[in-house]
């Protein structure tokens, strides 16, 4: 019963994300790239007054998996490895906490596009 | 000659809308006298657009691509943006869940699901599934972090052509690259006001 509170929860969490940036480019109409940029400075400013952190405890997936966790997450693993190991830690623990994310990223998105050929856009 | 007809016309649209407006809401429904009410209405807006714009130059430029870009219903984007980012966050807690069962570390799991789903949506985005999905998912393909694999993957497929150094290997931070850069900039900023001001 409880983990299917959490699939409600990050249903309903990761679905709001989304609607409110779907609002923003409704009536703003931005890009996609400056979107991305937009929510995850928004996790990130939220972290850094730590109230993203609690959000990813309650609504699990939902509020790690949008792109606004993902700055959480840069901005979490800097202040805490700021805080154990000084000043070097601030540089070193952002992208310490998300290698995960951008590794995969980087190296399944160079072997896709190494096998996969390039298709015309159906319009 | 041309004003005269376009007066009349208009004149003839006011009627239409006048006695319609008198005969109140209820005979508005589900009637032929409603299409035409909407056709009226229709053809009164675009009379107006196009008398608005006679002469296109800088200074009504935008508006005028305003009117003439095809109006896509916000509701719907809305809808779809919530089911499909709504159900994207869900098979990542599937992941979470499976992970855990797997006697990986809450951290570990949650960090290894979101990979699964970035791979995932590198495999989707080379076999083209992935912008199907997101010409009507709009932000809700986008946002989550298969949306970032996406955009890492969409540009270099796109730019292989151009060589391995400058099109691939370039082109694939053609989005990502903005994203890194701010999160990391901030994050380290955001580190050091701590460090200065929390008194660590």
């Amino acid at each position: 019963m409880e983990t299917f509170l959490m699939f409600v929860k990050a249903f309903a969490i990761g679905g709001g994300i989304c609607l409110i940036g779907q609002v923003i480019i409704d009536f703003t109409h931005l890009t996609n790239g400056r979107i991305l940029v937009i929510f995850l400075l928004l996790g990130a400013i939220l972290q850094a007054f730590g109230l993203y952190q609690p959000l990813i405890e309650w609504a699990g997936a939902g509020a790690s998996v949008p792109i606004s966790g993902f700055g959480c997450a840069l901005v979490k693993g800097a202040v805490e490895a700021a805080k154990t190991e000084g000043i070097v830690g601030a540089f070193t623990g952002g992208l310490k906490a998300c290698a995960t994310g951008i590794t995969t990223a980087i190296f399944f998105g160079y072997l896709v596009a190494l096998i996969f050929k390039p298709r015309t856009k159906q319009i | 000659m041309k004003n005269v007809d376009k007066e009349n016309k208009n004149s003839q649209i006011g009627k239409v809308e006048k006695t319609l407006n008198f005969k109140g809401e209820e005979s508005l429904e589900q009637s032929p006298e409603r299409d035409i009410h909407f056709a009226a209405k229709k053809k009164k807006h675009y009379e107006e657009v196009s008398r608005k714009f006679d002469k296109i130059d800088k200074s009504n430029y935008k508006t005028y691509v305003f009117y003439k870009s095809p109006k896509s219903s916000h509701f719907k984007n809305m809808f779809w943006a919530f089911v499909i980012g709504g159900l994207i966050c869900v098979i990542g807690q599937a992941f979470i869940e499976l992970y855990k069962a797997l006697d990986f570390p809450a951290e570990k799991a949650s960090a290894l699901a979101s990979s699964t789903l970035v791979l995932l949506a590198a495999l989707f985005t080379g076999f083209g599934i992935y912008d199907l999905l997101g010409r009507f998912a709009g932000a809700g393909s986008t946002i989550p972090i298969t949306g970032f694999s996406n955009a890492v993957v969409a540009p270099a497929l796109e730019f292989r052509c151009e060589g391995m150094i400058y099109g691939l290997g370039a082109k694939m931070f053609l989005i990502a690259g903005p994203v890194i850069v701010n999160g990391v900039a901030v994050s380290v900023l955001i580190a050091l006001l701590t460090l200065l001001f929390g008194g660590a």
